[in-house]
Formats: C-alpha cells, structure tokens, sequence
C-alpha cells in the first residue's frame, strides 16, 4: 500500500524456487497427457461398443465412463484448480458439504416422494 | 469523520446511509430495518390475539384473518428476525475479529438493499389489498389455488429478500475465514463468530433451495408452468420438500446467532471463560449438519411411510444432544460464577428454562406417532412460539441491552430494561403456555374464531392478556431507547465493566476504521487475558500506525436493488396488463445496466493517512477513556 517492500531472494531460495516450479510444471503437463489419454479411451470404449465389439456392452462402458468421468474431475479439481496445494482445507469442506447435500437430498427425494 | 465532528444536513446525512459500506452503519440499517417489521408483524399478531379474545368474533373476516397469519409469520421470519440478527452480526463479528470491515463491503450493502426492498414489495400487497393468504409455509396446491396477487407477493418479495440472505451468509463465511486478526484461530473466536459462521454456512446451503422453490412458484403462477399442478403432472408435495429442506435449516440459522450472543452474555456476566468451549463449537457444527437431516419431520403425515418417518424421527431428536451439551455448558458458566444480575443476563437466565420448554416440545412432535395427535393443533403454535420467541426473540432482546452502548455510545437504563423484561418474559409465558393444552383440547391452529362452549374460551383469554403484556414491554423499550438517546450521557470503551472480547477493547462507537493497528490475538477472550496482566487498554497490536485503505460508499446498491423490485411489478402483472412485460423487462434491464456501472468504473477506494490515525489516537489518550 503505502510502502512497497522489495524482497530478494538468496540463490539457494533461488534454486529451490526453480525447482519446485520445475517440478509443478512437469506435474500439470503429466496430468494433461493422462487426461487426454483417458478422454481417448473413452471414445475408444464408446466406438468400440457402437461398433458391436464383443464385451464391450452397455453395462461396462456406462460405469467404466462414469469412473473415468469421476477420475477427470478430480485430477481437474486438484491439480489444475491447485485444491492439492496448501490452504485450501475450507474450500474443500465446504465443497465436499455441497456434494454431499446435493447427494443426499435427491437420494431421499427418489426413495420417498410420491405421487 | 470521527475526528472532525461534523454539522451535515438531513438530506446530506440519508445520502450518507443510503450510500454506506460501512459494516456498522449497514448493521444499524439491519436493525431499524428489522425493528420496523418487527413492530408491523407485531400490530398483525396482536390483531390475531384480538380476534381470537372471545368466541365467534368478527373484528376480522376468515379472509383477512388468513392474510394476518400468513403476514405475521413470514414478516416475523423473514424480515423482522433474520435481518435484526443480520444486524448483531454485521455490526459485532467483524469486531470480534479484530477485522475493519466484512469481505465484500458493496455485497454487504447490496444484501441489505434487497432485504429492505424484498420486505417493501411484499408489504405493499397490503397497500393493493390483495395480501398472501397461504400461510408462512405457502403449501403449493393452496397457494396455487389462492385468487389475486396475494402469493405473488409473496413469491417476488421472499426471492428479493432471499437473495440479499444468500449474499449475506457468503460474505460473512468469507470474512470470517479470511479476515481474521494474527493470532485468532478458529478454536479461539468468540462463540458469537463462530454460531455467525455456522449459520452463513446454512444459508449458504439452505437458501438455494428456496430460491429455487420459489422460482417454480412464480413461473406456476405467473408463467404457465407447472411444477406443482398434478392435473398437469406436477407434484404437490415437492414443495413441501424444497420448502422444508430451507425451512428447517432455516430455524437454526435464526437460533445459532441467538446461542452466540447469550453464550457471550453468560461469560461477560458470570465473569468466568465460557464453560466447555470446544464442546460448545462442536455441539454448534454438529447442529448445523444435523439441521439438513431432519427436514421430513414437518411432514409426518404426508404419508411418506413408517420407514421414511422413522428415520427422520431418530435425527430429530438427536439434534437434542449438542443442544443438551450447550445448556449444560451455559449452566456451568454461570455456576460458581461471580453473576452480575444486568438486563442481558435476565434475559439469559429467562432464555434457559423458556428454550428447554420448547426443545421438549419439539421433541414430543419428533415422535412420529404423538405427532400425528399434535399436527395442526395450537400445540405445534405453542412449540414454535417457544423456540422461537423464548429463543430468538429473547436474544434479540438482550442483544439490543448488550450491544446497544457499542453501538450507540450511550447505555439503556437499566431499570426500563427489567420493566421491559418482567413485562415480555411474563406475556410470552402467559401467552403460550396455554396454548399447549388449547392444543391438547382440540383446538386447530389457523382457525379465525371458534365456538362457544369448548372449553377453549378462558384460555384464549388468558392468552391474549399475554400479548398485551408483551406489547407494553416492548413499548417500555421503544420508551427506553428514546430516553436514552435525548439524554445522550456518553460511556468509555467497556460499559458493562467486564467485556472479554475485542470489541470491548475500543471506542463506542467505534471509529470507522474499527481498529487503529490491527490487534494481536494471544487466546479465547483476550482482552479479558490483557487486563488480568495489567494491560488496562486490552488490546496489544500487531502492527505500527500505518495507512489504512478504506473502501468508498456508493449508491448503486440500491439502484440494483430498485430495478428488481421494479422488474417484480412487471413479472406480477404481465398476464393481465400490457404494461406488465416491458416492465419486466426495463427493470431487470436496469439492474444489468447498474451493474455494468459498477464492474466497468474504476473505484480503488481511499487511504486514511497515518497522521489523522495518530491525531485520532491522541485526541482519545488525552480525553481519558478507559
């Protein structure tokens, strides 16, 4: 605000500084290639099903897409929407609370509204 | 500001208000606000005790009758208790942090302006004569059934008002979570801030679905839709759900906040550190979760089957356990407590037995099987009436005693404030005890008259004597608070001798800026730990005198919040009137243009200057406030 402080850092802080930016940027563009493989394997099982492949029948492929679905938004959530990182414990409870609200309460409403 | 007293004009000083981002001045906004629909919601249920005085009356019609009950609930909820605490909340937790303003000072402004326009547009059915008559709860198949604009208004205020809820939960949630001064932890905010933090969490979760309610509402009146009309394959009951699933959360969102400012005044008055602390945050998480599981037991017979009824039945009543551990913990504040007999701890001690009252009650109807004797009966009107006014209400009270010379600089008089209180505690016991057994005996609730030779006269009496009494208390305070502020007798930092908190640490009221340094929490109640060392001020800081940046007042709140209400009238009269749709349309219209305005200009807020802080800080050492 008033004062600007200017910060330098050691060359060992340096080092690590690198090295841990080194080590995030590694992880994103690992995470990206797994990413895109599993949205692959996706179509690959959807194909493979239209295509009348023997085994790959609708009771496979829709759970084995709703996992890779789930697998994708949690690499999505943590990695590249940094949950993974420090000091976001609230977010997280408070998104989990969320899910399992908005679980919940469809859950009841398909086992007791009638009518 | 504060350093320079000011000679301004009346027309200066409501710009002044309507422009404000001031977390305390949008707390005192809050609380007139909630006042005055309290007194309105107040006037509607002494015309229903009015009504109900002696058998076959006709002061009032069935219909009005109808508009009154629906009136006085929904306004006592929505728009007289939840904004009076919004208030408490505003103007005390971010002091109680140690903080200089809420998160989002236009969000905080902008959620008071669509409370205030909400509850407006809804009053204003009164004014057209064409009033919601469905009840608080507006059951769908009656609200869809009821001729006029009556629901309307209902729908289109309670969606105002609910949004500038939603807004307001959220920046409390922030605030709390980031604005927190060095030192204060979680396990060491007062229980003020934490059942503040609780209940915004609730609203973060529980007003959605209301929102969401109520849309489907609107469109089925107003748009064609169909959501609830089963002729058309909707379904009725799904309202009941999606208004349950708010309302129960609902109710604790309105008693968290009340448990905070009496666990506060319990340990101010007891002088002794809140017993069980950890427990009683705890007892005020686990509430909060469990309020979301329980909502069904406002439905019992609705027919969801004995499987459904049984398992909301047993969370029902587990919410018994983390509030049995909270009374228990108050009990053993007080206990060996050095107990200073004020105003806020009269109410305090009155709240104990008067909740415990209700809670009881509350768990008879969590039996399923005893619920299907009780539905419908004045036994469920006295259940609520306890929790709620013994509860809510009570705090309220108190809260207005506690805070009252914070917020004003000036203190009550305490002997008003007894009268005041013997007056309330015995209306409102007089009023609803008996209607317990009005339930027992058969008598329904909503019943515009009865008839003679049930045996339900006496009663009826006795309890319309009680509302009188609680309309004469609550004039004594109104009495009260004009006294107080033509005598206008100044007091220091901390009145009541014995604050523990930060609040208590600075001046009342306080400057703008709340704090000069940001202070240095060193443990739970930690202006109360620097005075025991000797440190009179009770604040240690964490900082130099340095600049602070301020943000600017600005108007277009309210302007945002006009355009909705405008937008509401189109929506209202769209189907009749040819004006209607270009209404809507032109209001919603400049609600966006509003909020353009606000995202394209450039508003960095100002600095104070360390010299005006410095000047201030001097002026208040050389004045000799304690």
């Amino acid at each position: 605000m008033s004062e600007v402080e200017m910060y330098k850092r050691t060359p060992l802080e340096q080092d690590l500084f690198i090295r841990r930016s080194k080590e995030t940027m590694r992880g994103q563009v690992m995470m990206f290639s797994l990413m895109i493989f599993m949205t692959l394997v996706s179509f690959t099982f959807v194909v493979a099903h239209l295509q009348g492949v023997e085994g790959f029948t609708k009771y496979l492929v829709i759970p084995l897409l709703f996992l890779f679905a789930a697998v994708q938004v949690a690499l999505q959530l943590f990695y590249f929407m940094h949950m993974k990182e420090k000091g976001h414990g609230v977010p997280q409870m408070f998104m989990f609370t969320g899910a399992v609200f908005a679980f919940l309460i469809p859950l009841t409403f398909v086992t007791i509204v009638w009518w | 500001m504060s350093s320079v007293a000011q000679k301004r004009g009346f027309g200066a000083a409501l710009w002044d208000w309507m422009t404000t981002v001031d977390h305390k001045k949008i707390g005192i906004l809050y609380l007139i606000g909630g006042g005055f629909f309290f007194v309105v919601g107040g006037i509607e249920a002494m015309i229903i005790r009015l009504q109900l005085l002696k058998p076959n009356n006709d002061l009032v019609s069935a219909g009005l009758f109808n508009d009154l009950i629906t009136m006085h609930g929904t306004t006592m909820i929505f728009l007289a208790a939840m904004p009076i605490l919004f208030g408490f909340m505003n103007y005390i937790m971010p002091l109680q942090i140690g903080a200089r303003d809420v998160a989002f000072p236009f969000i905080n402004s902008l959620g008071f302006w669509m409370f205030f326009f909400g509850g407006v547009f809804l009053n204003v059915s009164w004014l057209v004569g064409q009033v919601p008559d469905a009840g608080w709860t507006s059951y769908a198949s009656l609200s869809l059934a009821s001729t006029g604009h009556g629901i309307d208004f209902y729908a289109i205020g309670l969606q105002i008002a609910g949004g500038g809820s939603l807004m307001a939960g959220i920046n409390f949630l922030v605030t709390i979570i980031n604005m927190r001064a060095p030192g204060m932890t979680y396990m060491r905010m007062p229980l003020f801030t934490w059942t503040t933090f609780v209940a915004s969490a609730m609203i973060l979760f529980a007003f959605p679905p209301l929102t969401v309610g109520l849309f489907f509402l609107t469109f089925d009146r107003m748009f064609g839709g169909n959501f609830f009309n089963h002729t058309m394959g909707g379904n009725t009951i799904i309202w009941e759900h999606i208004f349950w699933i708010f309302g129960h959360p609902e109710v604790y969102i309105l008693i968290l906040p009340a448990f905070g400012i009496f666990s506060e005044i319990f340990s101010i008055f007891s002088r002794k550190r809140l017993f069980g602390y950890p427990a009683m945050v705890f007892a005020t998480v686990l509430i909060g979760f469990l309020g979301f599981m329980v909502w069904a037991h406002h439905m019992f017979t609705v027919g969801l089957g004995p499987t459904a009824n049984a398992i909301f039945a047993v969370a029902t009543m587990a919410i018994a356990v983390p509030t049995g551990v909270k009374i228990f913990n108050w009990l053993l504040t007080i206990w060996g407590g050095s107990i200073v007999l004020t105003t806020p701890m009269l109410y305090a001690l009155g709240f104990i037995p008067s909740f415990v009252m209700g809670g009881v009650t509350g768990v008879m109807q969590g039996a399923a099987p005893l619920d299907y004797q009780l539905h419908d009966s004045y036994f469920i009107v006295a259940h609520f009436h306890y929790v709620i006014v013994g509860g809510v209400v009570l705090a309220i009270l108190a809260g207005v005693h506690l805070y009252w010379p914070k917020m004003f600089g000036t203190m009550l008089s305490e002997t008003l404030g007894k009268i005041t209180f013997v007056f309330f505690f015995v209306g409102f016991h007089c009023t609803f005890l008996i209607q317990h057994w009005l339930g027992f005996w058969g008598m329904p609730r909503r019943v515009w008259t009865y008839m003679d030779g049930q045996g339900w006269n006496t009663a009826n009496m006795i309890s319309s004597i009680g509302a009188l009494l609680m309309a004469i208390g609550v004039i004594v305070l109104v009495v009260n608070i004009i006294m107080t502020t033509v005598k206008n007798v100044r007091v220091g930092n901390d009145p009541w001798g014995d604050g523990r908190t930060l609040e208590w640490a600075i001046p009342s009221p306080p400057p703008f800026y709340n704090f000069t340094q940001t202070p240095l929490v060193r443990g739970l109640d930690t202006v109360w730990i620097e005075k025991q060392e000797g440190n009179k001020t009770g604040l240690t800081f964490a900082e130099p005198v340095q600049d602070i940046h301020m943000p600017n007042g600005s108007i277009i709140p309210f302007f945002m919040t006009f355009g909705l209400f405008i937008a509401g009238f189109g929506a209202m009269f769209h189907q009749e009137t040819s004006w209607g749709l270009p209404l809507l349309i032109f209001g919603l219209a400049w609600t966006f243009v509003s909020m353009a305005v606000r995202s394209l200009q450039d508003d960095l807020g100002f600095h104070v200057t360390k010299q005006e802080l410095q000047r201030d800080i001097d002026n208040a050492n050389k004045g000799g406030q304690n």
